[in-house]
């Protein structure tokens, strides 16, 4: 369990995980090798999990973004991990997660254009196993995207 | 930019660990460290690279419970939209809001101690958000990040 020192070094963390050591130290107002030791061990007991950079699909061509949901026919006990592998499956997915609800999954999926995302549509999500009922949300913007918690 | 097949290498080593050295890159890849540098210097240019993300371990940090909202806004002026964007993003809990076509006018993505904690945060906080109209809510029960069309 962590202390009132890991909790500050933690939201500042996650409040700007670009922030180098030193300011990161700083802000959190503590020294730069109670810092290091700190988050070593929050490392090692799994409390941060990894630092990851943040690719931007944009960047790379990829202009359309869409949320798709997914309410699966749970008629077949595989449907769950049949569905699962097949979405693994797709490269165009970057993200998926399941849910307790009316839906069972989101994916997150990525195209070059509106022509790529019919293919992809088309191609890879339409043949996606025991899918029920979907529906698509187009993204426009994103107005916030933070791993910020309120510590 | 278009990346080759090294850029692409790269992207995958960094999209699943940001603290890799140069050097550390360049043995991976077949690049010296110089080389591998400056590589880096230009996907971070280029934005390919738009910086760190740390996952943690949320539950660990005492946050058990994740919602994904839809909402549809009753009325959608655009005073309307900024209104409600100004309001959802300066709620603590809301991780991330994105401006979508389709079903709902909005998604975000709410972190929650339990699920009283979230009910609290719904009924004080989303449901009075201006504008707000219907909202539906899905638990999350697990998630995983996929490389994307890196390979």
């Amino acid at each position: 369990m962590q202390d009132a020192t890991d909790r500050r070094i933690l939201r500042h963390l996650l409040a700007d995980p670009d922030a180098p050591a030193e300011t990161l130290a700083e802000r959190a107002g503590v020294t730069a090798s109670t810092l290091a030791r700190r988050l070593a061990r929050l490392r090692e007991t799994g409390a941060i999990r990894a630092t990851e950079a943040r690719i931007d699909w944009r960047a790379l061509g990829f202009e359309v973004e869409v949320s798709l949901r997914f309410t699966l026919d749970k008629t077949d006990p595989r449907a769950f991990g049949a569905f699962l592998a097949a979405a693994r499956g797709v490269p165009e997915v970057t993200e998926i997660q399941s849910f307790l609800g009316s839906v069972d999954f989101r994916l997150s999926v990525i195209a070059r254009d509106m022509a790529h995302w019919q293919q992809v549509y088309r191609e890879s999500i339409l043949t996606l196993p025991h899918v029920a009922d979907s529906d698509a949300l187009m993204l426009v913007s994103t107005i916030k995207d933070s791993g910020a918690l309120p510590l | 930019m278009t990346p080759d097949d090294t850029d692409l290498a790269i992207l995958r080593l960094v999209a699943r660990d940001a603290g890799l050295s140069a050097a550390e890159i360049g043995r991976a890849v077949g690049l010296t460290q110089p080389a591998a540098w400056r590589r880096l210097k230009r996907l971070r240019e280029a934005g390919v690279i738009a910086g760190r993300r740390v996952v943690v371990d949320p539950a660990a940090l005492g946050f058990t419970v994740t919602v994904f909202l839809g909402i549809r806004l009753a009325a959608k002026g655009r005073l309307d939209l900024d209104a409600f964007e100004r309001a959802a993003v300066a709620i603590p809990e809301v991780q991330v809001v994105q401006h979508v076509l389709g079903r709902f006018d909005y998604r975000l993505r709410v972190v929650a101690r339990d699920i009283a904690d979230f009910e609290r945060i719904l009924r004080r906080r989303v449901m009075t958000l201006p504008g707000v109209g219907q909202v539906e809510a899905n638990v999350m029960l697990s998630e995983e990040r996929r490389p994307g069309p890196l390979g």
